[in-house]
């Protein structure tokens, strides 16, 4: 069984040869081409090679297109600050004014060079590869861009108090969301994750969520021309997870803050968990120590498939050493083999 | 007087910041602040609401956004009601607050909202690179300094930040908050950090301790 089938077969809620694990890395391809963090991003080819060296040296069970998280205020016209040692940040909100919010438009994807790097990089992975792993394409939900198009305190304050100005605001950023991620899907990504942290109970009340966030990625995801994962990206799911499952998504990442026994009786037979080892953690865990974590994350949400083993916020930290990951690799390939009672 | 039924007038400023309801927190506020002693209401009321709003974020009870709204609302009230001779501590060290490197100023924001409605005067250096903090610190002869991070290397730059004070003789306390904290549970002591806050509402109380220690090692070296 390749990757691309043995995702496939845990999607479908059945077992496969072994729980499938996304190691899902960015800046550790720089890492592996000796180039600094901007220089890597700074090409498709970079990332491209990136991807391919990084799967074959911990045989995980994805490629992942993801740049980094500022990708699309960046082409809203925000500020990226790259760093030597941590993902690309967003820098001044490019949005300074609420007013502004009714002059704002949606970037044009074609005239875009950083996210036609991003496709082109897609296009070629998915050629080099021969489909034998799925590849990740990305977008930040209309719902959660707003917190780098606006700074987070500022956001929230639309949110609750200029009604008007948060739809014209989500407006904008839906039509930018669903060509963004139907160009990816074109160029070659097997399915979407769609980044929505700002849904979780952790950042707004479900109530809250229901007539926003909900509603949005039910929109979103429905227009999107592929199957789609909802991340949270470190926020809490459990008290959503039914809401997410109606909103058509395929794959839930969730974190290390939810109880994974929980998340598998929410989520058994109807959507596929991804997570959730602590990623920040991680950086420091010990070989006995990473081995126990994969072996308990598997031995709960493992049975009967449904389950990809991935870090708990969708982006494995700089600080994370190599030591750390093959341990992690390792241990899938030991312990991770279905049938599972054998192996833990 | 205040202190007879706290709990109960705790829990309806509690319930009616997180409504976001403004009548109902003024009216509150009209009804029951002693017209002497405008912060004891704000130590006994609002600050106690607050712990409790933030531990409710911490267990899941309730959201960031409600808490950050919450905070807000609370700082407004108090600001529109209290003068500021009022809540100004007479005696406190000299504080700052600061977002380090990240553009993400929530979590700095609520901290200073908090420290605002206990009385607490304090530099707000907004985001700030370290060498600028650093000169900013000794410029303002900062004893505490509160620092707000969101990504994992800018937690990691505090351990910097600790040498550099350490070095040039600095005592200051360096309290930290954010999320790498929440997820690493030695992560504060792994960058020397004196104190972690796992929510906003936690500030005055660790301010307090780290002014205890301060005085306790002023009181050392005297000896």
């Amino acid at each position: 069984m390749n990757s691309f089938e043995r995702v496939m077969t845990t999607l479908d809620h059945r077992e496969a040869d072994r729980v499938p694990f996304f190691l899902l890395l960015t800046m550790h391809g720089a890492r592996e081409l000796g180039l600094s963090i901007r220089e890597y991003f700074s090409s498709p080819d970079n990332v491209v090679e990136g991807q391919l060296r990084l799967r074959r040296k911990y045989r995980h069970d994805c490629y992942y297109g993801f740049w980094y998280a500022p990708l699309e205020v960046e082409a809203f016209g925000g500020d990226v600050i790259f760093l030597e040692d941590g993902p690309p940040n967003s820098g001044t909100p490019p949005v300074r004014h609420i007013e502004d919010i009714g002059r704002l438009t949606p970037p044009n994807i074609a005239q875009n060079r950083k996210l036609q790097h991003v496709l082109t990089a897609i296009a070629r992975i998915r050629e080099k590869s021969g489909n034998d792993a799925p590849i990740l394409g990305v977008v930040m939900s209309p719902f959660s861009l707003p917190i780098m198009q606006l700074g987070f305190n500022i956001y929230i304050e639309l949110l609750f108090e200029h009604p008007d100005l948060f739809d014209r605001l989500i407006a904008v950023n839906q039509e930018f969301c669903v060509n963004w991620a139907n160009a990816q899907l074109e160029a070659g990504a097997t399915a979407i994750c769609y980044f929505d942290p700002v849904s979780s109970p952790t950042i707004v009340p479900r109530e809250k969520y229901l007539k926003t966030g909900f509603q949005i990625a039910k929109n979103m995801l429905g227009s999107i021309h592929g199957a789609c994962a909802i991340h949270l990206a470190s926020g809490r799911t459990v008290p959503i997870i039914d809401d997410i499952v109606r909103s058509g998504a395929k794959v839930l990442g969730v974190s290390c803050d939810d109880d994974l026994r929980s998340v598998k009786r929410a989520c058994e037979g109807r959507i596929t968990i991804l997570g959730n080892l602590n990623g920040i953690e991680m950086r420091r865990w010990k070989p006995t120590e990473t081995e126990a974590k994969v072996k308990e994350a598997i031995s709960i949400a493992g049975p009967g498939g449904g389950f990809i083993l991935a870090d708990n916020h969708g982006e494995i930290p700089w600080q994370v050493p190599d030591d750390v990951l093959m341990t992690i690799s390792e241990a899938v390939h030991r312990f991770g083999r279905y049938p599972l009672a054998g192996t833990l | 007087m205040v202190a007879e039924d706290s709990n109960e007038k705790i829990r309806t400023f509690y319930d009616s910041l997180l409504a976001l309801d403004r009548i109902a927190l003024s009216r509150h506020l009209h009804q029951y602040v002693p017209a002497s002693q405008p912060t004891r209401y704000v130590e006994e009321i609002v600050v106690p609401a607050l712990e409790a709003i933030g531990k409710d974020w911490e267990t899941g009870k309730i959201s960031l956004a409600e808490v950050y709204m919450s905070s807000r609302i609370a700082e407004e009230l108090i600001d529109s009601l209290f003068t500021t001779k009022h809540l100004v501590r007479r005696e406190q060290p000299r504080l700052a607050v600061a977002a380090l490197q990240d553009y993400h100023l929530l979590g700095k924001r609520m901290v200073a909202t908090v420290l605002r409605s206990a009385g607490f005067k304090f530099e707000d250096y907004g985001q700030i690179e370290l060498g600028e903090l650093l000169s900013r610190m000794e410029r303002d002869r900062i004893e505490i300094i509160l620092i707000s991070v969101l990504m994992l290397p800018s937690a990691l730059k505090i351990r910097e930040l600790r040498e550099r004070l350490s070095r040039s003789g600095s005592r200051a306390k360096i309290i930290v908050g954010g999320a790498p904290f929440r997820f690493d549970a030695g992560l504060w002591r792994e960058v020397g950090a004196d104190a972690v806050g796992l929510f906003a509402s936690d500030a005055p109380r660790l301010v307090e301790a780290m002014a205890e220690a301060l005085a306790q090692q002023e009181k050392g070296d005297r000896a």
